[in-house]
């Protein structure tokens, strides 16, 4: 490869890998409230992002109700749109089904209810994946906006090197910093967010004083889902999806959130943005059919490689 | 194979036989094309599960990834019969070989994980592979005809034949099942996936038999997928590598009955032509409504039955005729000592090296920080043969950390330990057991689902006896602690005192020359203290030296030779009971400050 080239090559991709990488970043903070933070094992939360994927498609698609925004707000109003939606369906899926598998049913059980977390999660996946497949059809479809063909051109830099910013990553990017931000607020000033904080530290301690860790849960649930389906509403605006495009993400989630280091809000966002850079830097040297095995071969040498903050509590008391 | 298994594997290879025929010839009056499809695809997906449920079901191990061994089968398989012209029926032998060989590379540093990180790692390794395929540009590999040797090639024109081929395999793969869940394999399995740790310290070396484990499921899952492709005759890497394989395996089995032979037979039976009847039916409106089905069936079964069909369904049996269940199995207890005293036993055979005049366990400047904290801080001390030395001190004190560094559960940062000279430190959990230090736990951690006798039997397999002196041995330390008459009793309906007892006779049974007690005598009642007390004074009189936490002061004063005093990790005082309790320091350490001088003024 030429030098200037090559140049040109890695400076793109490190700008790709900060934008892709925070919205990465945003997709890893909603697992990082469940799994991080509730220890709830939730094996379909790539399916939650592609339920804001086509969210955002259908509400924002020609003839759709959203359609009036036009095809430059209205893509990333979409994305925003599908965090109730999302939130709405994660709550109720806790409320049915994740609740008797997880929180204080399962205090103090053997596995804390992993077991019964990655089984009944797995069965929400294969009902949204197959479920997906038949209202949505398996054609891959995108949401259009012209700004996902217009990039800013910088440059030329150095010896003539011009790094490229696509316009819908840009903009998604600053929509996925954006939510992240009032997330945080949310949960680091408001008496819901020191509920949740409570709840999930020590669900028993939280019962005692007066905190209803149901519903703390439910609601900690819902948001992890709802802020992934903003992630996935973003990224619906520069890439092709259909029903089963979530099984690519989840491992990506994993990897961030125990990269980031479990239990922590921040450790998820940069644990994902980590992992963006990887994928982007991987693509100067993988075909393309590699990349995604890349991903893979990265999770596992994160959890085998830095076995000590990956055991959750193996220094349990004997 | 275990004493007692004999009839027990009779009868099940009689269900076996009976529920084969009986499928067979149903299969034979099976004409159209695509039930006969599904009547091959049934056996297929139960041995599928079969293979899982030998990793996941007995060791407790869940993988998601289950497709990495069935797609290696099928296109090892497909691959060599498409470049070498390689019959299938040598084929899937190497298919195999390279399962297992792959469970091998896959096991050794995946099992360094543990429960949901072990579960998304193996997800990983099939989705790896099924994009290295891709690339490979494998993307639809279909198998070449061979019609002059149709035999060789496994070409049958009748698709029944490969029915009753699947029926075979699956057969087999029961078998291999039943063996290993009447084995030491599968006691060792069960002993792990109920309490890893546990096991650990009965002397059962859990990464072993987890990898042995994963290479026999590796070995069937690869022997399925090949079939698979064989009867398919195409393969693409969604097909075999895809999620919905894995799923397949863990559906059936979580559906139809985990750890049981029966249930991924079960669970395919149902599943399997519920599902490819759905999908031939509804299969152009509803695409994926397999995948649908399977999905509200796991979750149904994991909130309504969570052991699967099979378990719900003999539970509730057994329940109606309880009287005359329990009357049965008591019956078969193996009796070993046949004296109706189990006390006038001679005690457990000790090594021939024990008689020595120096000390037993010899500790030196022990010390073990967690971050900051000094959880244990130079600790030094020695136990003769034969005697029974107090660890006390107030919570937090390190007790429980000491024992945890000396039986291998945590590494030590400085100092030694010997056990008869021989140093303890930097060896794993089970081999700690093995040198001859038996362990109980502050929390008990039995086995609930393993009936008493198999609980303490894991202790015996662990000292690495033979089955027969095994149930010998168990029976016998059964006795020594006075729980003989429970041996089939599930340890899960045992009460406390019983379950305490019963860790006991576990640690017994592997012939320790040290046992290390922790807080056995915590959480019960007077009267039952009493009982537990002179359990551990008759085990004393038969000359064992015993090592034993305790928070409970008037019970060690009579049973404890000598007291070590640990507080914030260090050694406080070492003595004679009564001279320990007069001690201002521990008197100090804990009752306060205020105390001592009350009783000073």
């Amino acid at each position: 490869m030429d030098p200037e080239i090559l140049v040109e090559n890695v400076l793109n991709a490190i700008t790709a890998g900060i934008t892709i990488g925070c919205i990465y970043g945003l997709m890893c903070i909603g697992l990082g409230l469940i799994f991080g933070i509730m220890r709830i094992v939730n094996f379909a939360q790539g399916e939650l992002l592609m339920l804001g994927m086509f969210t955002s498609f259908y509400l924002v698609s020609e003839g759709r109700i959203l359609a009036f925004l036009g095809p430059y707000w209205g893509p990333f109003i979409g994305a925003m749109c599908a965090a109730p939606a999302v939130f709405a369906g994660g709550a109720i899926l806790h409320r049915f089904l994740i609740s008797r598998v997880s929180g204080l049913r399962t205090v103090g059980s053997l596995d804390e209810g992993h077991f019964g977390q990655l089984v009944v999660t797995l069965g929400i996946s294969l009902i949204l994946q197959n479920g997906g497949q038949i209202l949505f059809g398996s054609t891959p479809v995108a949401v259009r906006t012209p700004l996902s063909s217009q990039a800013f051109q910088i440059g030329p830099l150095y010896q003539g090197a011009t790094v490229f910013l696509n316009k819908a990553k840009l903009v998604a990017f600053f929509v996925a910093i954006l939510t992240a931000v009032i997330l945080y607020v949310v949960l680091e000033y408001t008496r819901l967010g020191k509920a949740l904080r409570a709840a999930a530290d020590n669900p028993t301690a939280a019962t005692y004083m007066g905190i209803d860790v149901d519903r703390a849960y439910r609601i900690a649930f819902g948001l992890g889902s709802g802020i992934t389906a903003v992630a996935g509403g973003l990224m619906a605006t520069y890439i092709s999806f259909g029903p089963f495009v979530g099984f690519d993400y989840v491992i990506i989630m994993y990897s961030g959130v125990v990269l980031g280091g479990m239990g922590s809000i921040f450790g998820a966002f940069w644990g994902g943005v980590t992992v963006g850079f990887v994928q982007q830097f991987s693509a100067l040297v993988l075909p393309p059919q590699l990349q995604n095995a890349a991903i893979f071969v990265v999770f596992l040498m994160i959890v085998l490689l830095r076995p000590q903050g990956l055991f959750g509590r193996s220094a349990e008391r004997a | 194979m275990r004493q007692g298994a004999g009839p027990h594997l009779r009868r099940h290879l009689g269900v076996l036989a009976v529920v084969s025929l009986v499928y067979l010839l149903a299969a034979l009056f099976v004409k159209n094309s695509y039930y006969q499809l599904i009547m091959t695809l049934v056996p297929v997906w139960a041995l599928f599960g079969v293979s899982w449920n030998i990793l996941s079901g007995y060791g407790g191990q869940l993988s998601f990834g289950h497709a990495s061994f069935f797609g290696i089968g099928a296109y090892t398989v497909t691959l060599a019969m498409v470049y070498w012209g390689l019959t299938p029926l040598l084929g899937i032998p190497l298919g195999m070989l390279l399962g297992g060989l792959a469970a091998i590379l896959i096991g050794l540093p995946t099992f360094r994980l543990r429960g949901h990180y072990f579960a998304l790692s193996m997800l990983a390794y099939p989705l790896a592979i099924l994009y290295v395929m891709q690339y490979l540009g494998f993307q639809e590999v279909s198998m070449p005809m061979y019609r002059e040797h149709a035999l060789l090639y496994m070409e049958f024109a009748d698709p029944r034949a490969y029915t009753l081929i699947a029926v075979l395999l699956l057969i087999g793969g029961v078998v291999v099942s039943l063996v290993i869940e009447n084995s030491r394999f599968g006691l060792a399995l069960l002993a792990i996936r109920q309490n890893e740790l546990a096991a650990e310290a009965a002397g059962i070396n859990a990464r072993l038999w987890k990898m042995r484990s994963l290479i026999v499921s590796g070995m069937l899952g690869a022997l399925v997928g090949g079939f698979y492709a064989r009867v398919l005759l195409v393969v693409t890497p969604e097909s075999v590598f895809g999620m919905l394989v894995s799923a397949q395996a863990v559906v059936v089995t979580l559906f139809g009955g985990v750890a049981s032979v029966w249930g991924p037979v079960i669970g395919a039976a149902i599943l399997v032509p519920l599902a490819e009847t759905l999908q031939a039916e509804l299969g152009q409106y509803l695409p994926g409504i397999q995948g649908v089905v399977y999905g509200i069936a796991i979750i149904a079964v994991m909130l309504l039955s969570p052991d699967g069909l099979f378990w719900t369904v003999r539970d509730r049996l057994l329940r109606r005729e309880a009287p005359h269940g329990v009357s049965e199995v008591t019956g078969a207890v193996p009796d070993a000592g046949a004296r109706s005293d189990g006390w006038s036993l001679a005690p457990a055979p000790l090594p021939a090296t024990a008689r020595r005049s120096g000390p037993l366990l010899q500790v030196d400047r022990l010390s073990r920080s967690f971050g900051g904290l000094r959880a244990v801080s130079e600790v030094s001390f020695e136990i003769a043969e034969g005697e029974i030395l107090g660890i006390i001190g107030p919570n937090g004190a390190g007790k429980t950390t000491l024992f945890n560094v000396l039986n291998g559960v945590l590494t030590a940062d400085e100092g030694s330990a010997r056990l008869d000279g021989q140093p303890m430190l930097g060896k794993k959990t089970y081999e700690v057991c093995r040198m001859g230090v038996g362990r109980t736990f502050q929390v008990v951690r039995s086995f609930p689902r393993l009936p008493v006798l198999d609980n303490v039997i894991v202790g015996a397999y662990g000292a690495g006896m033979s089955d027969r002196d095994a149930i010998a041995r168990a029976t016998q330390a059964l006795r020594q602690v006075g729980l003989h008459g429970r041996a089939t009793v599930a340890a899960g309906q045992l009460t406390n005192k019983q379950l305490r007892l019963m860790e006991l006779a576990r640690a017994l049974a592997g012939n320790p020359r040290l046992l290390l007690l922790d807080e056995t005598l915590a959480g019960l009642g007077r009267e039952e203290c009493d009982d537990v007390l002179a359990v551990l004074a008759r085990l004393r009189a038969q000359g064992m030296t015993i090592c034993i936490i305790e928070h409970t002061m008037h019970a060690m004063m009579r049973l404890a030779d000598r007291f070590v005093v640990l507080d914030h990790g260090r050694v406080l005082a070492t003595g004679l009971p009564r001279a320990v309790v007069e001690d201002d320091a521990v008197i100090e350490a804990y009752l306060g400050k205020k105390w001592l001088a009350r009783r000073e003024a």
